[in-house]
């Protein structure tokens, strides 16, 4: 199985092959991702028949640009983010053959879009409490219980789920991770109004929804180990977003500033450049973890990127609102919207101020990663804790 | 309007960077433990003029920044912003600063055969050559001119605030007719101890009654050499200061692991966690930061200014901080003589108004990208 490892020109060899036999400009979009997922293109890094080509990441970028450049239709990431930033990978390390075939493919093209069912309503950043259960019968599985802060869940076809399988053992080992069918009987959805007005998230209820036991991931009672590979992936496609000088939040604070002097004041001008700076520096620190990771020496500042951008967003957003003086005091729009992506661009500053106040808690709270760098990067001991051999039905709730 | 777009960098180091940094750290091990630096001090001496001679001429170090035609290395920003993060590391009590980054780019910008000749000097490490203007002098701020020549190079004036003017053999004095050095023991050059703050960088008073010196540069000459330095100083000054923060983040994590209160070890208290997390995502941002105006310096970018800017008002409070935490986070050892904690927060805290204040390279970070005051 194994090959020499891919070049840049071959693999720019396979991109030119594929565009002759589908050319952009005549081909759909859907048989074109087809064609492009069959052909290894879609993320090169992963294994042949999978939509790889066993090469190494890095040479995905060179597919990418290639293909911009001939003007080809792309998979639209930022809308199914999940399914390629967390179900796939997960997919990938632990699922059988079976299941790879069937779910990788259609999870690429964005044909069948991914939620994330983890999170519930006494289980956040203790996300291990969670008490969703799923109980054998036969060859199914049947699963009870309520999830939230699920985004996508009104657009996905399936999600990446964890449920409780044994509440007699400690909440780490009792559980296990399963692939739900969105459209299965017993699924509800519901949005959930957020602080910005729209339901950008919802809450989604499991009552008697049978899982057969083909769709489990990994064995029974190890779904944490499970999606503890969801969760490192998370938190670095989170982190991990390229910006050039002066872009994200600051970019629309220094446009003001530059475009209506009427609104500067000595206090707003120190505190703008402090945060310029700071969005600078962040910038240097992203660039130089990428030119790590090129180099194939991953540094642990990956788990500050995610803590430093939501604190950052914070104050910019903040900042903003105040600036502009009696327009901060206006909202664009409170109707309740479903939109499919967040997308701070093209919004107003209060509608900014308040989405970036989910960026401390989204995908891990700041706490719990600043618990994760001070135990992980710097080697500093774990608080006691009494939960750990304590069976989950015996925690207090 | 917009800011300048930035160019490409390198922010990693290089293996022969990093084979520069073992040599320096190893140096720094064996004859500058804090214990030592502060006997040194104690001794009323805190310059030690046997590491200097390792370090400058035995290693090379003090001619990374000179060009091999004229003795020296040939290297770049880049390899001595290396040596100052080690030098920050241990606080070492050395002229690096002054005499092999801020001199010898002042030098460097005479272009004269006088400074050549004395640029081979810095670079073999034979003599020490100091700058004898305010440490607190910033790029972009107004030179001063305290010193005037009554005719024939004969110089009169007082310069406050000289760092490293004690062990210096040559002082760059700035006089309106142009530069000068000025042998430090020369007739009617009088240098005052100052009691400085951060006793691993002395301070003193220069005064000169009618001195003679050897002019190396005219004054617009000299005046651009001197502009040049002090951005060189300041972005590099940002790799002493990552040096110090790391030092302190460092030794805090290893106190903390050991030290025992209510039956724990303090470093398993998550208010106590969460504050070293905090220093530390400070500590890798600075690193990226002086990386950024090393390489900006090193490659001549165009928006080095800016870069330098950057980091100069971004590391200098990151140092400190770092320096605040190592104390607190000590406890009662912290406030005391004999543990090092002192020695890193007065470096620090002086450093932060050493090449301008994290206020006015924020002002400098307003022209550069144009974000204007009101």
């Amino acid at each position: 199985m194994t090959a020499a490892v891919l070049t840049a020109d071959q693999v720019r060899a396979r991109v030119r092959e594929l565009l002759a036999a589908h050319p952009p400009a005549t081909t759909a979009r859907g048989p074109f991702l087809w064609a492009r997922f069959d052909a290894g293109l879609a993320w090169v890094h992963y294994p042949e028949g999978l939509g790889g080509l066993g090469a190494p990441r890095s040479l995905q970028a060179v597919v990418d640009a290639e293909l911009e450049a001939a003007g080809a239709p792309d998979n639209q990431p930022r809308r199914i983010g999940i399914g390629l930033g967390m179900a796939a990978p997960t997919i990938l390390a632990y699922g059988t053959e079976e299941q790879k075939r069937r779910f990788l493919r259609p999870l690429w093209t964005g044909e069948e879009v991914w939620c994330q069912l983890f999170s519930e309503p006494g289980a956040g950043s203790d996300l291990a409490a969670l008490g969703t259960r799923a109980v054998r019968d036969g060859e199914d599985w049947v699963v009870d219980g309520q999830k939230v802060w699920t985004s996508s869940a009104h657009t996905a076809r399936w999600a990446i789920l964890i449920a409780r399988t044994d509440p007699e053992l400690p909440k780490h080992q009792g559980i296990t991770y399963f692939l739900c069918d969105m459209t299965a009987p017993g699924v509800e959805v519901r949005p959930l109004r957020q602080i910005t007005g729209e339901a950008e998230f919802n809450e989604v209820f499991l009552t008697g929804v049978r899982i057969p036991d083909a769709h489990r991931l990994g064995e029974v009672g190890q779904g944490w180990a499970v999606a503890r590979t969801t969760l490192m992936n998370e938190r670095v496609s989170i982190g991990g977003m390229r910006i050039p000088r002066e872009g994200g939040m600051i970019a629309p604070v220094a446009a003001a500033w530059r475009e209506r002097p009427e609104l500067r004041t000595h206090d707003l001008h120190g505190r703008l450049l402090e945060l310029w700076i700071e969005a600078e520096v962040a910038r240097l620190t992203g660039e130089r973890l990428r030119q790590q990771l090129a180099q194939g020496q991953p540094g642990p500042e990956g788990s500050g990127m995610k803590l430093t951008f939501a604190r950052l967003n914070q104050e910019i957003s903040g900042l903003e609102v105040e600036l502009l003086g009696e327009e901060g005091l206006l909202y664009e729009d409170w109707t309740l919207r479903r939109p499919e992506i967040v997308d701070f661009t093209g919004r107003d500053a209060g509608y900014r101020y308040l989405r970036a106040k989910g960026n401390s808690i989204e995908g891990g709270t700041s706490e719990i990663l600043l618990n994760i760098v001070a135990e992980r990067v710097l080697g500093l001991p774990a608080e006691p804790r009494d939960d750990k051999d304590l069976a989950w039905k015996d925690l207090a709730r | 309007m917009s800011s300048p777009a930035a160019a490409p960098l390198d922010l990693l180091y290089s293996e022969a960077e990093e084979e520069l940094r073992t040599a320096v750290r190893s140096l720094l091990a064996a004859r500058c433990a804090p214990a030592a630096v502060l006997d040194r001090i104690e001794g009323g001496s805190p310059h030690d003029p046997g590491l200097w001679r390792v370090l400058a001429a035995d290693i090379g170090t003090a001619g990374l920044l000179v060009p091999e035609k004229l003795g020296g290395q040939g290297a770049g920003h880049r390899e001595a912003a290396v040596v100052l993060e080690e030098l920050g590391r241990a606080a070492a009590p050395v002229p690096y600063l002054t005499s092999a980054v801020l001199s010898t780019e002042i030098l460097l910008g005479c272009e004269s055969a006088e400074s050549a000749d004395l640029l081979r000097e810095l670079a073999a490490g034979s003599r020490i050559c100091v700058p004898a203007l305010p440490l607190t002098l910033a790029p972009g701020a107004p030179l001063p001119a305290p010193v005037r020549d009554s005719g024939t190079g004969s110089l009169s004036g007082s310069v406050t605030s000289v760092a490293d003017a004690v062990c210096a053999d040559v002082l760059l004095v700035l006089a309106d007719t142009g530069l000068y050095a000025v042998p430090a023991d020369a007739a009617g050059v009088t240098r005052t101890p100052l009691v400085a703050l951060d006793l691993t960088r002395p301070l003193a008073g220069v005064t000169l009654d009618a001195a003679a010196g050897t002019r190396l540069a005219d004054p617009a000459t000299a005046r651009a050499a001197i502009a040049g330095a002090l951005l060189s100083g300041a972005g590099l000054l940002a790799s002493e200061q990552l040096g110090i923060a790391e030092w302190c983040l460092t030794e805090t994590v290893a106190y903390l692991r050991t030290r025992h209160q209510f039956n724990r070890p303090v470093g398993s208290f998550q208010a106590v966690k969460h504050r070293l997390a905090r220093l530390w995502l400070d500590v890798a941002s600075a690193r990226a930061a002086a990386r950024a105006a090393a390489d900006a310096l090193a490659a001549g970018a165009a928006d080095a200014p800016l870069t330098v800017a950057v980091a100069q008002a971004y590391c200098s409070g990151v140092a400190v901080r770092a320096a605040e935490e190592c104390v607190q986070l000590h406890g009662g050892i912290g406030m005391t003589w004999e543990h090092p904690a002192h020695l890193y927060l007065k470096r620090a805290k002086a450093d932060s108004l050493a090449l301008g204040t994290t206020g006015h390279h924020r002002g400098l970070v307003a022209d550069f990208a144009e974000l204007p005051a009101p």
